[in-house]
């Protein structure tokens, strides 16, 4: 494997991203598909299909919405610079692409874990005394760990690998917002690239891989618990 | 406890309209499958908003939709029982029992986890997962979770019905101690008369998402005798046997009852049907039934199309069955006296 030290900071951005995507996501994902399960409210049609539009639409066409929204004459970015706060072609810009494309798969996780819990033991809940934010917090949120779990893998990954939305938002910049993809689709538009290009494919499966045994070891851990 | 009831609720095509008040420590809901047993149970725990009315607990009101009060099933203080026994997967045994008592404010927490794990006989579980704890066992410890949120009322959702025959009359001895111990007033669902009679002293009918009635378990089963299959239940506490030729003869009435199959330690409770007690206005010379028992006629009653018999012995009582024109033949009229023959293996013991 041949490794160079872009290669480096790109994988290392790229985990950064992916964590840090992720990890902002999970409490806003927890929120709405609570929301989605339990709620009784009108616009909960149009909230169901906003959550999932990233999943239709294509990242480009999100990178580029995101761009109108966060650039300099956008709603937010504007609001955001007068607080000194500059998104994009920033990492963060690419942290909130990674986010909004995979933030559906998140919620759609979440949610399985969350229907599957019997309501009856929410009601036992709530008739043993528990306010709802207990039960959210001492049943909902342990009984849907899977789901949770599920969830940030497939974000994470999805983080991991995304291209279009984070190009158009952050640009690709080497070491500073130059991710995985990107920097192979620099290797692969160049003639000498292809072995590290390649490296960095083989830097990718190993990731992915890695996540996936990482989540069947935690399912199976927490299988083992409840039995006990 | 004095419960008061006049709520309407409407859920899809399923209308409730109920208005009663129902006073007693043991307060039966019978009612067939889907008659608003569990609606009416979901109502009172404020797990559901009725449409209108007011329900009232003793001097607590938990709903009114004229005063725009609500309390929520939390400030209710109402802990309920489900069929299936709902304990906490992620929790071992001990976190679901102290959930509640956990949640239950100070001053409110009478009954303590050591004298409650002392009557369900729990103590040898409380270190175990939920995972792989039998189907009695579960249900003992929800009952035990219910009981030590320390509620002001206890309503315990076909607990029974998820059981099998065996088991189902191993766990009625540990709601009535807990009952009994504990002193906490409960409403017990079910659509069994037998468990009704005995779980509890006033029983409340529901039909259609009505109020048909209220009235106490003896009521119920001998108005339910000819349309149940089995027609009326007599429930026999019986003790200390003597074992002959391999039979078990109890002390009851003037005499004694012999059954086939009994228990020489304590006391063991039996089913007799009313359909399994032959009359006899005379005393046969010879039968093969092994009880033949000399009874008074205390009362008779209608049910459908059949008569029912009250027989007395002594101090005890035993419900017989019989059609119209057999009751005629007999000329039976209370204090009359007659011979009510059953099978020693016509009782079923029931735990």
């Amino acid at each position: 494997m041949n490794l160079s030290p872009s290669d480096i900071e790109a994988i290392a951005l790229s985990m950064k991203i992916a964590v840090s995507a992720t990890l902002i996501s999970l409490p806003t994902g927890f929120a709405v598909a609570g929301l989605l399960v339990f709620g009784k409210f009108r616009g909960k049609v149009l909230l169901e299909v906003l959550v999932n539009l990233p999943l239709t639409l294509p990242p480009v066409v999100i990178g580029y919405f995101l761009l109108l929204l966060l650039g300099k004459h956008g709603w937010a970015g504007s609001a955001l610079r007068t607080m000194g706060i500059e998104i994009i072609f920033t990492w963060k810009a690419a942290v909130i692409a990674s986010a909004t494309v995979g933030f559906p798969l998140l919620v759609r996780s979440i949610r399985l874990g969350m229907e599957s819990i019997d309501r009856q033991l929410l009601q036992a809940s709530r008739s043993l005394g528990a306010p709802w934010y207990d039960t959210l917090a001492t049943i909902v949120l342990p009984l849907s760990f899977r789901g949770m779990l599920a969830g940030s893998s497939l974000m994470f990954a999805r983080s991991l690998g995304e291209f279009g939305a984070t190009i158009i938002v952050a640009g690709n910049i080497p070491g500073v917002t130059q991710t995985i993809p990107l920097a192979i689709y620099e290797y692969a538009s160049s003639p000498t690239g292809t072995s590290m290009a390649l490296s960095l494919c083989l830097v990718s499966v190993i990731l992915s891989v890695a996540i996936l045994f990482v989540h069947e070891g935690i399912g199976k851990k927490l299988e083992h618990g409840r039995g006990s | 406890m004095i419960l008061r009831i006049d709520i309407e609720k409407t859920l899809g095509e399923f209308s409730l309209k109920m208005k009663s008040e129902i006073s007693g420590e043991r307060i039966g809901i019978f009612g067939a499958s889907g008659s608003g047993k569990s609606t009416l149970v979901h109502l009172i725990a404020g797990l559901l908003h009725p449409d209108s009315g007011e329900l009232y607990l003793d001097d607590a009101c938990l709903y009114s939709g004229r005063k725009s009060i609500n309390l929520s099933p939390e400030q209710r203080r109402i802990a309920l029982v489900f069929q299936q026994a709902m304990l906490f997967p992620h929790l071992g045994v001990k976190a679901n029992l102290l959930y509640g008592y956990k949640r239950c404010r100070p001053e409110h927490r009478k009954i303590t986890p050591e004298a409650l794990t002392k009557v369900l006989n729990l103590e040898h579980l409380l270190d175990r997962g939920v995972g792989n704890l039998s189907g009695g066992e579960k249900q003992r410890v929800a009952l035990g979770r219910a009981v030590l949120a320390n509620p002001r009322l206890l309503v315990m959702d076909e607990p029974l019905s998820a059981l099998d025959d065996s088991l189902r009359y191993q766990i009625i001895p540990y709601l009535r101690s807990v009952s009994e111990e504990f002193r906490i007033p409960y409403i017990f669902i079910s659509h069994s008369i037998t468990e009704m009679q005995l779980m509890t002293d006033r029983v409340l009918v529901v039909q259609n998402g009505r109020i048909s009635g209220v009235s106490t378990p003896d009521e119920l089963a001998r108005a339910n005798m000819s349309v149940s299959p089995h027609g009326y239940m007599n429930l026999l506490r019986l003790k200390d046997p003597v074992m002959q030729e391999g039979l078990f003869h109890y002390p009851w009435g003037n005499g004694s009852l012999i059954v086939s199959y009994g228990r020489l330690e304590g006391e063991s409770l039996f089913e007799l049907s009313s359909r399994d007690i032959i009359l006899f206005k005379k005393n046969p010379e010879a039968i093969s039934a092994r009880n033949l028992i000399e009874c008074r006629v205390a009362e008779i009653f209608d049910s459908g199309g059949r008569k029912g018999v009250v027989l007395e012995s002594g101090t005890q009582k035993l419900v017989a069955e019989i059609v119209r024109t057999a009751a005629e033949e007999l000329e039976i009229s209370p204090g009359a006296t007659l011979f009510a023959a059953v099978k020693a293996s016509s009782f079923r013991l029931l735990g």
